[in-house]
């Protein structure tokens, strides 16, 4: 912990008062007091939907508030657009970058700062200043040729570039190896020394605990404490964050594996553009009652293995993937699915279902074929309406009838709907992509219950997903992505956090890593 | 600006019927201040004389639903072809092009048999100018499907080829030898010519067989497997391949569908009103289909209804000519008007209009 | 061929090739920032007819030239006021310009057909009497000349300026640009005035100088064309520039073939400009990979700041 420089009795470089917004038929910011003090790093914890994303908008001026004030050092400030914002020293991280693909790493930054400060000579000032900070950079490099950890490096160089007084950093770790984490913390802990004072958004509560002086909880658009990370446990702070006792669903460990029901077998693929990622020579074998799971940072091959495993994409080659030992690297998705399989994509609107069609048309999408929805060509409607009300009654659906289009369902309440329609159709394999990304911590413990409950009655499941914690609390076997090669997979008792980091980065790692790899 | 604009999360579905004739009313309060402008003062009318003149006449004359009919037919025709397409996001906008190959695939049947009466005619007919409108519109749907080109510019590129086709055409191989080197074919016989079915007016079988094409799209866009197709890769294309449902299926689906329509619409008006061929035959019906499409929300019900709309505006539009002296392009403006106000309106199915940020204030009370 | 042949060919390639650049280069900005207006040929048709019916009236043909893009401006801000504050699909605003536009023009041009004008004053005095090198370098009109150095400051806006670099973010990320706190639909605005207004100096040119009158549909489908050239072009200024020539090129074919007597019925000859341009687009987007690259990410996408 650094020995930052932040007192009782100075002027808070940030004070939030009384802030308060309204969207359409949700209130995301109920009154909300923040206070920062120059140097601190000051954690700002909540679940998905909690309002810190709105609420940071608001700081930089990118959201107008209904109701509340800012101040700044002391002044009272209207911050009117992001301009404004950097003006007066606040920098800000997004969590979706705000880059541009097509354009250079200099022309990105000189967008994003203040005009006089983009003139000649600013390659070199990024040079300076990636060296300095130990983000190395590439000024003349095009983004989309970038990894997602160096496109993470222009965003805070474009920031550090400005001088700043505040960094805010909205979930910066989401897309970084363990070990990338702990250098940026480094970079962090300096800044602070230095006096910058930081916001940091996150709601992985080691993290937190191991970086921020201060905490501030949010839950549903509130503030509902403040907490000294140092002296709380990531339970009691989890509990906050949640606001009930939540028990996590139990593996049952009388689990039976049996045959292999999804073979994966030297599957290569080029990827379409320069965006993806081409897939080398994955080999995997998912059996009979147990669940695999497949851990790797955001851009590594995750959608890809999704398309070409669902047929959305097809392999060159039949023999490469095998669903209940039928030859299937040459079947569409609709052939698939016909041998059994249930797929969960990771993007629930346009992907997993259609949001401008009812529920009852979205469970026909998938269920057609296994549900027998169809008479002569015909949607059997009675049917398919019965068929989606049953999912909604089994998985606990939140909505006022089947009529109802996707797009009026909560992100948690589609999930389980989508979840439910592949479960209902009997799958023998399951693959879900980022199962409860977006999703609330009660809808989470549903869908990993139900996938243990498919899991138990014979089915194999493959869940591929960024979030460790959840990969180690419903896998039996992990394997890890990096780069569009799988790693074997392990047993998850032999297997620490550390080791799948190290393995996650093992590939794409920083650059300039002489030896100081830490093993586990 | 004052006005904001708020996601309605779900679509508005009494917004869906509304927008429509909330366009028109706008049309025809914009269309009276237009006529204001525009109407002879020697002729000594009104601008409510106008539009009684443009949108009341032309139905209540005698015969004048006959002739609704007859001028909606193939507008309607061709729009419910490009509606499947539109719905799966297939741009065909070559009805027109489609539309004339299809008159001439046609026509060359009863030229071929110009001397041989049999009610074999007319369906030889059909089928041939179905066939032609197809094979027009396979140009695109080849060349999008195989080299991922744009079907917009290539079907509308098609169109004009098709018309300088006719032009030739009838200068050339199909002129009428009796026609002292008039550029027109012959007349049809009439084995060649459509019955009609209203007598006394211009009514004839294109018309009930249009009404069928109408009721069997309905049945299809909405209970088919082929229908939800069509509208999950519209929606949704991601959601489409995840249902393992083929786009380059559908896109060759869905542009034969709607050149074949076209084409069949060409010799309905040949073979109907029209009964030969001249280089003036396309009456921008294909262009005109796309508002149809449009403003019928690309639903069957609702095309047929502004197909009958749209035709009132061709009627009123030669009714204003005669009896008032205004320019038949009056039409053209009033159609890309009501697809302006459409498209404008259409903004409150998905968002609702509110005024500063009141809202928010008596939420937090 | 004699040097005369030539030099007229080569005067026809540059009158034809010179609405196509104005109405592809306007475009390309406009796409460049993200939007797609299909409606380049209705924006043509009605600058047409406004400068000609300006100029005749008037007399004065600059003036004639300001009021038609004014004219494809003005029609360009109801796509802009459409697409950008009431979110319409850009694919059906801009079919729903060039159908408005088409009878617009025809509506105003009722009183207009059949008028004659004085083509627009071609050559520089003294410098295009030069034999064969006057004529071909001295001996056009302004806006051909003017044509040429906007193809060179669209270039340099868009590769050399802060400005231009904005814009081609705007079309590259929309969310990205509004989350740094550009005004992404201001931008546009612009963008899409620009676009109206070039599109209607283009219709101008063709009704004050390539053929000075007025027919109904005399853009025939050029507003079209243009669209395809931005395509071909990859979005490059200076291409678009290039494959306006080569459709000027194709436009004279006609001329040579006849010339040496060979007898294809014109209506062929007249179907060259719609063919190439078809085969044209083949070839381009057959490599998939060269127009994902180049087209401006959210081409055709709708922005809501609140998203």
């Amino acid at each position: 912990m650094s020995n930052s420089v932040h007192n009782a009795g100075s002027v808070p470089r940030l004070a939030l008062k009384g802030v308060t917004k309204q969207y359409p038929g949700c209130l995301a910011n109920d009154s909300v007091d923040l206070t920062i003090m120059p140097g601190e790093i000051h954690a700002l914890l909540g679940e998905n939907g909690a309002g810190k994303s709105t609420l940071v908008k608001y700081i930089y001026g990118v959201v107008k508030a209904d109701a509340g004030e800012m101040r700044w050092n002391g002044e009272l400030v209207d911050v009117v657009n992001p301009n404004f914002a950097r003006r007066l020293g606040v920098g800000m991280v997004f969590q979706h970058f705000s880059l541009f693909d097509s354009m250079t790493v200099e022309e990105n930054i000189a967008l994003g700062i203040a005009p006089e400060l983009a003139g000649p000579g600013l390659d070199k000032r990024i040079r300076e200043v990636s060296e300095q900070y130990g983000l190395p950079l590439d000024p003349k490099r095009h983004v989309f040729s970038l990894s997602v950890g160096e496109r993470q490096r222009i965003e805070i160089v474009r920031c550090l570039l400005q001088d700043p007084k505040l960094l805010i950093m909205d979930e910066p770790t989401s897309v970084l190896t363990p070990q990338e984490v702990e250098r940026m913390f480094v970079t962090l802990r300096r800044l602070s020394d230095e006096g910058v004072s930081i916001l940091y958004i996150s709601h992985k509560l080691d993290e937190i605990k191991a970086l921020c002086h201060n905490a501030t909880i949010m839950r549903a658009g509130k503030v509902v404490g403040d907490c000294d990370p140092q002296v709380e446990t990531p339970k009691t702070m989890a509990e906050m964050m949640i606001g009930t006792h939540l028990v996590a669903p139990q593996r049952d460990e009388t689990m039976v594996e049996g045959d292999a029901l999804l073979v994966v077998d030297g599957l290569s693929m080029e990827a379409e553009d320069e965006h993806g990622t081409s897939l080398k020579n994955i080999s995997m074998e998912v059996r009979s009652g147990e669940i695999l799971g497949i851990a790797g940072i955001a851009g590594n091959g995750q959608t890809e293995l999704m398309d070409a495993l669902s047929g959305e994409v097809l392999a060159d080659h039949e023999n490469v993937v095998l669903i209940n030992g039928e030859l299937a690297g040459r079947m569409g998705a609709g052939e698939r699915r016909d041998l059994g399989v249930g797929f969960v994509p990771e993007e629930r609107l346009g992907h997993g279902a259609v949001p401008d069609m009812s529920l009852w048309e979205n469970a026909f999408l998938s269920g057609m074929k296994r549900k027998d929805l169809l008479i002569k060509g015909f949607m059997d409607v009675v049917k398919t309406v019965d068929y989606a009300e049953k999912i909604v009654k089994n998985f606990k659906v939140k909505t006022s009838g089947v009529d109802h289009n996707a797009s009026s369902l909560s992100g948690g309440n589609l999930q389980k709907f989508i979840m439910g329609r592949e479960i209902m159709q009997d799958p023998t394999v399951m693959i879900a992509l980022q199962p409860t990304w977006g999703v609330d911590a009660g809808a989470a413990a549903a869908i990993h219950q139900a996938l243990f409950d498919l899991a138990k009655k014979g089915a194999a499941v493959l869940v591929i997903s960024q979030d460790l914690d959840e990969l180690f609390a419903v896998s039996s076997r992990i394997a890890v992505i990096a780069e569009g090669k799988l790693s074997p997979a392990k047993p998850v008792e032999d297997l620490t956090v550390e080791q799948i980091g190290l393995m996650m980065g093992g590939l794409h790692g920083m650059p300039d890593e002489g030896g100081q790899k830490r093993v586990a | 600006m004052l006005l904001k604009l708020e996601s309605r999360g779900e679509i508005s579905r009494s917004m869906l019927y509304a927008t429509p004739l909330i366009a028109v009313v706008l049309t025809l309060i914009t269309g009276f201040f237009l006529f204001v402008f525009l109407l002879d003062p020697s002729k000594n009318a009104s601008a409510f004389d106008a539009l009684y003149t443009f949108f009341v006449d032309p139905v209540i004359a005698s015969g004048g639903i006959a002739e609704l009919l007859v001028k909606a037919t193939p507008i309607i025709l061709c729009a419910i072809g490009l509606s499947m397409g539109f719905r799966a996001n297939v741009w065909n906008i070559g009805a027109e092009g489609q539309f004339v190959i299809g008159a001439i695939t046609g026509t060359i049947v009863v030229l071929a048999f110009y001397d041989v009466e049999s009610v074999f005619i007319l369906p030889m007919m059909m089928v041939a100018g179905t066939l032609g409108g197809m094979a027009w519109a396979a140009i695109p749907a080849f060349l999008r499907t195989r080299f991922n080109t744009n079907e917009i510019l290539v079907s509308l590129m098609l169109t004009y080829v098709a018309v300088l086709v006719l032009s030739w055409a009838v200068h050339g191989p199909m002129i009428d030898p009796d026609g002292f080197n008039f550029p027109q074919t012959r007349l049809f016989h009439d084995s060649a010519l459509l019955p009609i079915i209203w007598e006394g007016t211009r009514l004839h079988l294109g018309a009930a067989l249009m009404l069928l094409v109408v009721l069997a799209a309905w049945l299809i866009i909405s209970r088919h497997l082929i229908g939800f197709q069509i509208r999950v890769i519209g929606m949704a294309p991601k959601a489409a391949s995840y249902a393992g449902f083929k786009e380059k299926k559908l896109i060759w689906l869905t542009l034969l569908v709607s050149g074949g329509l076209a084409g069949f619409a060409g010799i309905l008006e040949a073979a109907g009103p029209a009964e030969q061929l001249v280089p003036t035959f396309p009456q921008g019906y294909g262009f005109t289909a796309i508002i149809v499409a449009f403003l019928g929300r690309l639903h069957p019900v609702g095309i047929f209804m502004a197909g009958l709309l749209m035709a009132l505006t061709y009627l009123g539009g030669e009714n204003a000519q005669i009896m008032l002296g205004m320019p038949k392009s009056v039409t053209g403006v009033f159609q890309g008007m009501l697809l302006f106000y459409l498209l404008a309106t259409d903004v409150l199915i998905r968002y609702r209009v509110r005024i500063g940020s009141a809202v928010a204030k008596s939420a937090n009370a | 061929m004699d040097s005369a042949i030539v030099i007229a060919s080569v005067l026809t390639i540059m009158t034809a090739a010179t609405p196509l650049v104005f109405a592809a280069l306007g475009e390309l900005i406009v796409e460049k920032s993200g939007v797609l207006n299909l409606g380049v040929e209705g924006m043509m048709i009605v600058g047409a007819i406004c400068a000609f019916a300006t100029a005749v009236t008037s007399g004065s043909a600059f003036l004639g030239i300001i009021v038609g893009m004014l004219a494809g401006a003005g029609l360009s801000l109801l796509f802009a006021i459409l697409t950008q504050n009431l979110m319409a699909n850009h694919v059906a605003t801009g079919l729903a310009l060039t159908i408005f536009g088409i009878g617009l023009s025809a509506l105003i041009g009722d009183g207009f057909a059949g008028q004659k004008l004085d083509p627009l004053p071609k050559g520089i005095p003294g410098l295009s009497d030069i034999p064969v090198i006057g004529p071909l370098l001295f001996g056009h009109d302004i806006l051909v000349y003017f044509s040429i150095v906007a193809t060179g400051a669209v270039a340099w806006f868009l590769t050399k300026t802060r400005a231009g670099m904005i814009l081609r973010a705007v079309g590259d990320n929309h969310d990205a640009a509004h989350s740094i706190g550009y005004s992404v639909i201001k931008i546009r605005y612009m963008a899409i005035l620009f676009g109206g207004a070039m599109a209607g100096l283009g219709g101008a040119y063709i009704s004050l100088a390539y053929s000075p009158l007025w027919a109904e549909g005399m853009t025939a489908g050029r507003g079209w064309i243009a669209l395809a050239l931005v395509v071909f072009a990859t979005w490059k200024p200076w291409r678009a520039f290039l494959g306006a020539y080569l459709f000027g090129g194709v436009t004279i074919i006609q001329l040579i073939i006849q010339g040496y007597g060979i007898n294809i019925p014109a209506q062929f000859l007249s179907m060259l400009p719609y063919l190439a341009t078809i085969v044209v687009l083949v070839v381009i987007s057959r490599d998939k990979y060269l127009v994902k690259m180049n087209a401006p990410a959210c081409l055709g996408k709708l922005f809501h700041a609140s998203h």
